[in-house]
């Protein structure tokens, strides 16, 4: 690839296995699983960013955050809605600044206009001073192309893609695949060192296929049981083994359910911590009732369930308790 | 190991996943970091770099799955990679010292015998996948060219000269013979065990997946009265998909900015900050209008199939369109909205089908009673799909009332699953109806379904 050419390689030491990544994310408290740590671990290797679809709520914003953290790389983040255009995301001149300076310079431009008698003389006087306006001291950075000026790594989450127009997707792509961004009157800035950069989606609507082909695809899906025990214990560390099996068990149960809006990992947690300040240490149908609207985030959801809450906890706490 | 990933790139493809070149060379260099040592790493590394959606996962696990077959992997890394300096051919026998051209065969009939009793099925394996790629058994398409495929890797494998003689030894007619001639019969059963077993594993990666998407285009190309059950459980899927597609490409932000006109007051709102100097523009915005659509449906005993898929399709559409309102019909008109609301859909289109269908087809008293019921439903936002084939037994068309809602509708948009050169024979009135609708066609098969629908939301754009 001719555009990581001039970027100095350098792999930072926490990125240098598949191992290495799952262990080192697991300290700030994000579990990941092996295909987590395999794109994460290609995005370095590969130089392209991770695009992470996924359902509300599995931790897709978490992991660059978590990435962040644990690789001492400045997070910067932006947030996708409809109508973003470059000017929020790419950069900005500073009208203000601009238009300060024109003011106080007012004073200033007979001093400088001194000596040019004619109309073409004062032109060309003029003439020497046009760029200073649209140089980089009037640039405001926006978040794309703070990470491009980042002398070391950064992570850069651009987040909920799929709520920007199609058009902000094309504006995207010079940023994704060559890591530079250009400022038709300054000219073209790459980037020192090219962030990690993950974008996420929840798949409102089909991202074009230009943008995918320049991404690792990345599927955070639900997690089993086991992996949700072990995210959960990371957050909320404080929970009963029982508890938090039982739990588990029943969220799982209730994810197979038809749901409108199937409780996620967030949930889990919130849930876990609810149940902490509580002081409850086994689930039971009447707990259960009380702290629904915790995990069911639709009136009509929390109705269909009502009729099952006797049967699915029966089932969540039987299956959980043999386990030793 | 290019060469095996270039296969499974072809076997990707052709199960119907679009892996760009650009995709590839992704992937070789992937793997060139993690290696085929650990098949996980190797599986969710391929995943991320080459499979782009939540379809591609699935379709990529299983590809996966039947080309990594445990242990084919080794054998055909193995043939492929040494096949890349020998021609492919009935070289397996390295070791033994028999004469390779041989007229009447009895070097490759040895070979045959040896591979076929060395009951090593490392070998065997080897040898297979390399007669395969020698007969191009990655062409294969279709189930029933499996017995050719066999046919052909054994004769690569040196089967005729085994068979020449299996002949003469039978032609000996001795005890001795008969028993040298059954292990000979053995041999060649086992092989060809091992080659249909091989052949088979083939189809299921480059075939299987081809197969399924020509069978899925037959049937959006059948005429939809004509379908047979199983058509139909495949239809379904296949309408779910039409129906996510179209989602997608009618999904469009529903403000869209006016460039050019500028909204003078939120200009002057979002600048006071900068002593009033327009500096951010803010342009005016055209709202668009959110389909709303409302399907007459005759139900009558001919057309009900038709009925079936189109409120099925108009119904996986529910997060486009949503304001859907849908009537049936034979002789008399009734909402069919509560029904499909109450029940799940093939037991709400079963009782409609009962409850509306079975009288004798009216179209005008159709029109009467939706006229004096849910007149009200129909306004300038409105989309009106009539399905019918305009067969009304002769009773009066109520032609003003049809003007009148065409007038009220913004359109008026008629599928017929009659063929045109029907239109206006015996019963039909459907004629007479066409100078009041929008737009009149032959809607006969899915894909008709998908253009006709895909043509009413684009009105909206």
């Amino acid at each position: 690839m001719s555009s990581s050419a001039p970027h100095a390689h350098t792999v930072p030491d926490g990125l240098k296995s598949i191992e290495a990544i799952t262990e080192g994310l697991a300290t700030e408290g994000y579990i990941s699983n092996r295909s987590i740590s395999t794109a994460v671990y290609l995005a370095q290797h590969l130089r392209k960013p991770i695009l992470v679809e996924g359902p509300a709520g599995v931790g897709k914003t978490d992991l660059a955050r978590c990435l962040s953290l644990y690789l001492k790389a400045p997070l910067l983040r932006m947030q996708c809605y409809e109508g973003i255009d470059e000017s929020r995301a790419l950069y900005e001149w500073k009208y203000g600044k601009q238009l300060l300076y024109t003011q106080i310079l007012k004073e200033k431009i007979h001093h400088l206009m001194d000596g040019a008698d004619s109309l073409e003389a004062s032109f060309a006087k003029l003439n020497d001073f046009q760029d200073l306006f649209f140089s980089r001291e009037f640039v405001e950075p926006r978040p794309l192309l703070k990470s491009m000026e980042q002398d070391d790594l950064s992570v850069l989450l651009i987040d909920e893609i799929d709520k920007s127009d199609e058009a902000f997707e094309a504006l995207l792509l010079e940023v994704l695949s060559d890591y530079q961004v250009t400022i038709p009157e300054i000219g073209t800035i790459s980037a020192r060192t090219p962030p990690l950069v993950l974008l996420t989606s929840n798949n409102t609507r089909e991202l074009g296929d230009a943008l995918k082909r320049r991404c690792l695809h990345l599927h955070i899906g639900f997690p089993d049981a086991e992996r949700e025990e072990r995210i959960v214990r990371a957050r909320v560390p404080e929970i009963q083994p029982q508890l938090l099996r039982q739990m588990v068990s029943f969220i799982q149960s209730v994810r197979g359910e038809d749901v409108r809006k199937v409780p996620s990992i967030s949930e889990t947690v919130d849930w876990a911590r609810t149940l902490l300040l509580l002081h409850a240490d086994a689930l039971d149908p009447a707990l259960v009732r009380d702290t629904l609207n915790v995990i069911m985030k639709r009136q009509s959801d929390i109705v269909a369930l009502d009729g099952r809450i006797n049967e699915l906890t029966r089932d969540a706490t039987a299956g959980a308790a043999p386990q030793p | 190991m290019e060469r095996t990933l270039t296969r499974f790139v072809r076997a990707l493809r052709t199960a119907g996943m679009s892996v760009s070149s650009a995709e590839a060379i992704d992937a070789s260099r992937a793997l060139a970091l993690v290696g085929y040592s650990d098949r996980d790493v190797l599986k969710a590394s391929l995943g991320i770099v080459m499979a782009k959606s939540e379809e591609d996962d699935a379709l990529f696990e299983q590809v996966f799955d039947t080309f990594f077959d445990s242990a084919a992997l080794a054998s055909q890394t193995q043939a492929t990679e040494s096949s890349n300096d020998q021609p492919a051919s009935a070289d397996e026998g390295a070791d033994s010292d028999a004469a390779q051209p041989d007229q009447d065969g009895t070097g490759q009939a040895d070979d045959f015998m040896q591979l076929a009793r060395s009951g090593d099925e490392n070998r065997i394996a080897v040898a297979m996948a390399r007669a395969a790629s020698a007969v191009g058994a990655d062409e294969i398409r279709f189930a029933s060219q499996s017995a050719f495929f066999v046919r052909k890797m054994l004769e690569a494998l040196g089967v005729e000269g085994l068979e020449a003689r299996l002949a003469a030894t039978l032609d000996e007619r001795t005890a001795d013979a008969r028993r040298r001639a059954q292990a000979l019969i053995e041999a060649r059963t086992a092989m060809q065990r091992a080659a249909r077993a091989h052949v088979e594993q083939r189809f299921q990666v480059f075939g299987k997946a081809a197969t399924e998407t020509f069978m899925d285009e037959v049937v959006t190309q059948r005429e939809i009265g004509e379908l047979s059950q199983r058509d139909m459980e495949r239809m379904k899927v296949l309408i779910a998909r039409m129906a996510k597609r179209l989602a997608v490409r009618h999904s469009r932000p529903r403000r869209i900015r006016n460039r050019g006109q500028i909204d003078v007051r939120r200009t002057l709102r979002a600048n006071a900050g900068l002593d009033g100097v327009p500096f951010d523009l803010v342009w005016k915005t055209k709202k668009r209008d959110r389909p709303k659509i409302v399907a007459i449906c005759d139900v009558s005993g001919s057309v009900a199939q038709y009925v079936r898929f189109l409120l099925l399709f108009l119904h996986a559409l529910n997060e486009t369109v949503t304001d859907l309102e849908a009537f049936a019909f034979s002789a008399r008109l009734s909402d069919v909205g509560p029904t499909l609301a109450k029940l799940d859909f093939e037991s709400a289109m079963n009782r409609i089908v009962i409850d509306a269908g079975g009288g004798s087809t009216d179209y005008g008293q159709a029109l009467v009673d939706l006229n004096t019921d849910h007149w009200q439903v129909i306004d300038r936002r409105t989309t009106v799909i009539v399905l019918g084939d305009g067969r009304s037994n002769q009773s009066d068309p109520r032609l003003d009332l049809f003007a009148e809602m065409a007038d009220r509708a913004r359109r008026v948009v008629w599928l017929c699953p009659e063929p045109s050169r029907r239109w206006g024979t015996g019963d039909s009135c459907i004629l007479q109806y066409e100078p009041f609708c929008s737009h009149l066609s032959h809607c006969a098969t899915a894909a008709d379904l998908e253009r006709a629908v895909d043509d009413v939301l684009s009105a909206y754009a």
